[in-house]
């Protein structure tokens, strides 16, 4: 039955692009996400989508493709909160809240400026497994290589992850890493937009992570698991999207919010 | 003539407006046991992040075998902060958090070699039977002394401690500065402490900082240790057999000699 679903699935090109899309943002989201849930920056998540949402809304007000525009636009966006964070005594809940309200106000007036009716930032707002192009699976692509090249410093971010100062005691660059970090967190984003939506991409940074640090013991189960989560709950997710025909970013977060209820009683110190 | 493990030149630390510390000028010879006292915001743990190379003074210079302390290696310097500060939510073995004083990384899994390491320095200081409990469940004295066994697991010849005491009852206390003692012993570290019990400063140090702000005493013990430095420093002193310390008569030595 399973066997049938899926061929049926893959012999449509949409779907392939979605779900290689969505595997791919999933192996991203979920090795991300267990620093931004370790770190209590869950919030950035919500964020940086809404950074994102600015960004899209001024791309199709100057005509441009949405990604081209939203991929910086969510980068400065993710460099301002982290640099105001590490330099101010404001906390992070106030300085992702201060960038979420202007991304988010910038989109509407982006937005109330064009002359048409955007329908199409629906799109962006719930996810759309039609919107997936082959542009956006490549950009993706890059974005996993990039990342699997950051995996030597997967230690450096798990040692200030657990305590800033230890770390900088050990010489780690802990200001430059945070950077980088809040980058491809940024981009990250970007690119789960497509298949999430704007309004659930959080989830995926969230949830998965979250799931894996209730059954984890060591952090880097807490990787593994949290990205094997992703990557099940959105063939998952997708496969519903597509048989009851409904948002797939919304099937993809309800799957997640299984596996997070499945995992709650099995939760570790 | 005494080699100098750590060289403080008129300090000056200063956090905006406000400054935290100054003149502040001191050396602390090798081997010694130097506890850095004063009262709630004295600029103790400024000090201690200034010579650990972790923040850049206003003014001055601080140097770690005879290096800027920003450039003193890693691995000579053994450094346990206060358990209040750790995550304890984050998902960590003990034996991994020893492992870190040695990769200065967090590690994907421990090679056979870091392992028998860890578990010697957890068995150096009697905790072996720890090393695979989750961090998050250790009580504050076992976390301590995890603490203690990642600091000396890369044998570093300076120990900095910031309040170690903090959240662990008399007993866990005892041990840890009876372990302390032990190993700087045994491999001639340099200890810099920061603390609030004058008697363990009674019994354990060699010399004495007493800070608030400025500099008020530097030396050894029994000369630095004195009602006339604890009242400029503190505003007044505890009494004999009360709650801050016991001074009889007015030195130091007169205690540890009880």
């Amino acid at each position: 039955m399973t066997g049938v679903v899926m061929s049926e699935i893959l012999s449509l090109p949409f779907m392939q692009r979605a779900l290689i899309a969505g595997i791919l943002v999933s192996l991203l989201a979920g090795y991300y996400g267990v620093f931004v849930v370790q770190r209590k920056l869950s919030f950035l998540g919500n964020g940086l989508a809404h950074a994102t949402f600015g960004g899209v809304a001024l791309a199709m007000l100057v005509g441009m493709e949405p990604l081209t525009v939203a991929l910086p636009f969510t980068v400065f966006a993710s460099i301002g909160i982290t640099s105001v964070r590490r330099n101010t005594a404001l906390g992070s809940d106030t300085v992702i809240g201060i960038f979420f309200a202007i991304s988010m106000a910038l989109g509407i007036v982006f937005l109330a400026l064009r002359e048409d009716y955007a329908t199409d930032a629906f799109a962006y707002l719930f996810g759309s497994i039609l919107a997936v192009s082959n542009a956006d699976v490549w950009v993706t692509l890059v974005m996993v290589v990039l990342s699997l090249l950051t995996l030597p410093i997967w230690g450096r971010w798990s040692y200030s992850t657990f305590d800033t100062e230890l770390a900088e005691v050990d010489r780690v660059k802990v200001a430059r890493d945070d950077y980088l970090l809040s980058v491809l967190i940024a981009v990250t984003v970007v690119v789960a937009v497509k298949v999430m939506g704007i309004v659930l991409v959080t989830a995926y940074l969230v949830v998965p992570a979250a799931s894996a640090r209730l059954i984890s013991r060591t952090f880097s189960m807490m990787t593994i698991t949290s990205v094997a989560f992703g990557i099940g709950s959105t063939i998952l997710g997708l496969i519903a999207s597509y048989h009851l025909d409904l948002p797939s970013g919304a099937m993809i977060v309800l799957v997640q919010s299984g596996i997070f209820i499945v995992c709650l009683p099995f939760s570790r110190g | 003539m005494s080699e100098i493990a750590v060289k403080v030149q008129d300090l000056v630390v200063k956090m905006g407006e406000h400054t935290a510390l100054y003149d502040i000028n001191f050396e602390v010879e090798k081997s010694s046991f130097l506890s850095i006292v004063g009262p709630n915001g004295a600029g103790k743990t400024t000090l201690l992040k200034a010579i650990l190379g972790i923040l850049k003074p206003t003014n001055g210079k601080v140097h770690v075998f005879e290096e800027p302390a920003h450039k003193a290696k890693p691995g000579q310097i053994g450094y346990i902060s206060q358990t209040k500060q750790l995550d304890r939510t984050f998902p960590a073995l003990a034996i991994e958090l020893v492992s870190t004083g040695l990769t200065r990384r967090w590690p994907w899994f421990i090679s056979k070699d870091l392992k028998t390491k860890a578990l010697e320095a957890l068995k150096d200081i009697g905790a072996s039977h720890l090393a695979y409990k989750s961090v998050g469940k250790l009580s504050g004295g076992e976390l301590q002394r995890v603490l203690l066994a990642r600091a000396l697991i890369g044998r570093p010849e300076l120990i900095v401690l910031d309040e170690p005491a903090t959240g662990i009852d008399a007993v866990g206390e005892a041990d840890m500065y009876l372990l302390l003692e032990r190993f700087q012993k045994k491999y001639g570290s340099t200890v810099l402490m920061i603390t609030h019990d004058l008697n363990a400063v009674c019994h354990l140090c060699s010399h004495v900082l007493i800070l608030n702000q400025k500099q008020i005493g530097f030396g050894p013990r029994s000369e630095a240790l004195n009602d006339e430095n604890l009242r400029r420093a503190f505003g007044h002193v505890g009494h004999h057999h009360g709650m801050l310390w016991q001074v009889a008569p007015h030195k130091c030595d007169g205690c540890c000699n009880e």
